[in-house]
């Protein structure tokens, strides 16, 4: 046992529950000299000035080698949203799923908002949900329709362990595991009531 | 090209799809040979993260061959093996000049509440990841770096992020001589940031945990102390007990949005999105550091608010520090370190997916299945 604070608590009996509630600090279960024999590489960063994030801001405009003071601006193919709380589009951007359909006209309107507003990432999640559905429509019309047995890669239960893995084991996250199925079967089943009846009305209609 | 592509919460497949092209004169294409998943992928895959649109590919923990290079690009050739940070970072702007180079400005249109990262939802700038045969590298001058020959591949891809942000989670706890460190969660990042505390000096490490063999590699690897919080009815009390009742010195989170420990807290943020992930963990830092002591946040969480106990911390005096990793600038002196044997990053790997299976990779890591820890991404493998 070592006590950092040096001799002067020397008195003061670690096992003693009142120690800690004295100025002493708890004693430590090995000496820096042990730590260091056990520990590969033990206090090789003790000093702050070899911690790479010391000091956290620390000017150095040649750090990262860039030469420019301000980069080229990369084309705008397409109308690109941004952000109101930058003053222009920034001068790179990703180009990744540009905005359609519906769900790009629910982000557009959400790019209205600042940061700072609930409405803007609620509105965003929203979008996220309703392009799903938009793009599984779509891959219906494709080569490759939407299938969530293999997409949610279930399969993997049998190959890895499902049933081992998470029973008799304690693990917390199991019971709500269940949930899982949930969230991604409603929107499917909710998506196929919807599509029934608005067939089933559409041919009463004809008829 | 093949590329692992998001169709909605829980739904991944590897698809065909237009290969990158070169948007800007200093961006570099690059021919991905190894990606990794990330437990902050899995915020994006469980429908989380604002602005996670179908069609997008993740992936910002990669390595590869530059195949292609812009106008403008000096440093880079084709051929070159490199590895990249997670972070995109223009490397001249406010954020970057001062070595907070995640928090670049010039990158992501979206937001500026996030820096710029690769396939991390449009929220992170919109941009397309390495989980593909290709992926498009802006900045090439100042963000890849070459890959040392000594180095293995994957100790080369967990440096791109987990490593890094293990080692500079264990930098924000202000570690001193003697200081008792306790990390929450013994994933990737938790086993570095606790491999990365004993560097620091601290005199104890204790990881917490529920999953048996994360919490043996806490004490394998990282040569920790370790506690299974399900054992314990309230793990605070326990921590509070094994630290004389004081608490400890600073508490990592290594955890974030996806906590378990409180199904309430859990169903709320990570399955109903009440809130912007369930701060399970945070909360519990908050809770069993000591007064006066420093929160190092290393998890991840979305951008609507939380239910954080902000009283606690600040009744307590505490010192909240975060922020996520400019890689780049934790390189040289952790390059040094993979070196020497002092970190181990590529010990977290358990997992190695084919791209082609990459749904069953995202599965088996979300679901905790089969002892995994760091699952791989292997483009071309069959």
């Amino acid at each position: 046992m070592t006590a950092p604070e040096g001799d002067r608590l020397d008195h003061l009996d670690p096992e003693d529950p009142a120690y800690t509630y004295t100025a002493a600090k708890p004693p430590l279960p090995e000496t820096p000299e042990q730590l260091r024999a056990r520990i590969p590489g033990w206090g090789v960063d003790l000093d702050p000035a070899d911690r790479p994030a010391f000091p956290r801001e620390r000017f150095d405009p040649d750090l990262n080698g860039a030469h420019w003071e301000f980069p080229e601006r990369q084309p705008e193919r397409l109308p690109r949203e941004r952000s109101i709380e930058h003053a222009f589009l920034t001068p790179v951007f990703g180009t990744a799923t540009p905005l359609k359909g519906v769900s790009g006209a629910v982000r557009r309107y959400a790019y209205r908002y600042g940061e700072a507003r609930t409405a803007h990432w609620l509105l965003l999640i929203a979008a996220d949900r309703v392009d799903s559905v938009e793009e599984t429509v779509r891959s219906f019309a494709s080569r490759h329709p939407d299938d969530p047995v293999t997409e949610t890669g279930v399969l993997a239960e049998a190959t890895h362990g499902g049933l081992r893995s998470r029973f008799g084991r304690g693990r917390a996250d199991v019971h709500h595991q269940v949930l899982d199925p949930v969230v991604v079967a409603a929107p499917w089943v909710v998506g196929g009531v919807v599509g029934y009846r608005a067939l089933r009305a559409l041919v009463r209609r004809v008829r | 090209m093949r590329a692992m592509v998001y169709r909605g919460p829980y739904r991944v497949r590897a698809e065909e799809k237009d290969s990158p092209r070169i948007e800007h004169p200093n961006d570099a294409i690059v021919r991905v040979t190894l990606a990794a998943i990330c437990g902050s992928d899995l915020h994006l895959y469980h429908g989380a993260i604002p602005d996670t649109r179908p069609g997008t590919t993740f992936g910002h923990e990669f390595i590869g061959v530059v195949d292609q290079v812009g106008p403008s690009v000096e440093k880079l050739r084709v051929g070159d093996r490199v590895m990249v940070p997670f972070n995109i970072f223009c490397g001249s702007c406010f954020y970057c000049a001062r070595g907070l180079q995640s928090n670049c400005h010039n990158v992501n249109a979206n937001a500026t509440a996030v820096g710029g990262i690769y396939g991390y939802s449009h929220t992170a700038g919109g941009y397309d990841g390495g989980q593909a045969e290709y992926v498009r590298v802006p900045f090439a001058d100042v963000g890849p770096a070459v890959i040392p020959d000594w180095m293995h591949d994957e100790d080369a891809v967990v440096l791109t992020d987990a490593a890094a942000t293990g080692y500079f989670g264990a930098q924000l706890a202000d570690v001193v001589e003697g200081d008792v460190v306790v990390v929450l969660g013994a994933g990737p990042v938790g086993l570095l940031a606790a491999q990365s505390a004993w560097l620091m000096g601290a005199g104890r490490v204790i990881v917490v945990d529920q999953l048996p063999e994360r919490l043996e590699k806490a004490r394998t690897m990282a040569h920790a102390e370790t506690v299974d919080f399900t054992e314990h009815d309230d793990v605070v009390v326990h921590l509070k007990r094994i630290t004389g009742f004081l608490g400890a010195d600073s508490v990592i989170d290594a955890v974030g949005a996806e906590a378990d420990g409180n199904f309430l807290q859990h169903v709320a943020g990570a399955k109903l999105k009440l809130q912007g992930g369930s701060p399970i963990a945070l909360n519990w830092a908050i809770d069993a550091v000591r007064k006066g002591g420093t929160i190092s946040v290393m998890g991840a969480y979305g951008p609507v608010p939380n239910a954080v106990k902000f009283g606690d911390a600040m009744n307590k005096g505490l010192t909240l520090r975060m922020n996520q990793t400019p890689v780049k600038r934790q390189w040289p002196r952790m390059f040094e370190h993979v070196r020497n044997g002092h970190l181990t990053p590529r010990e977290v790997v358990t997992h190695r997916f084919p791209l082609e299976h990459v749904a069953e990779g995202y599965h088996v890591f979300s679901s905790k299945l089969d002892g995994c820890i760091k699952p791989l991404v292997v483009p071309g493998a069959s």
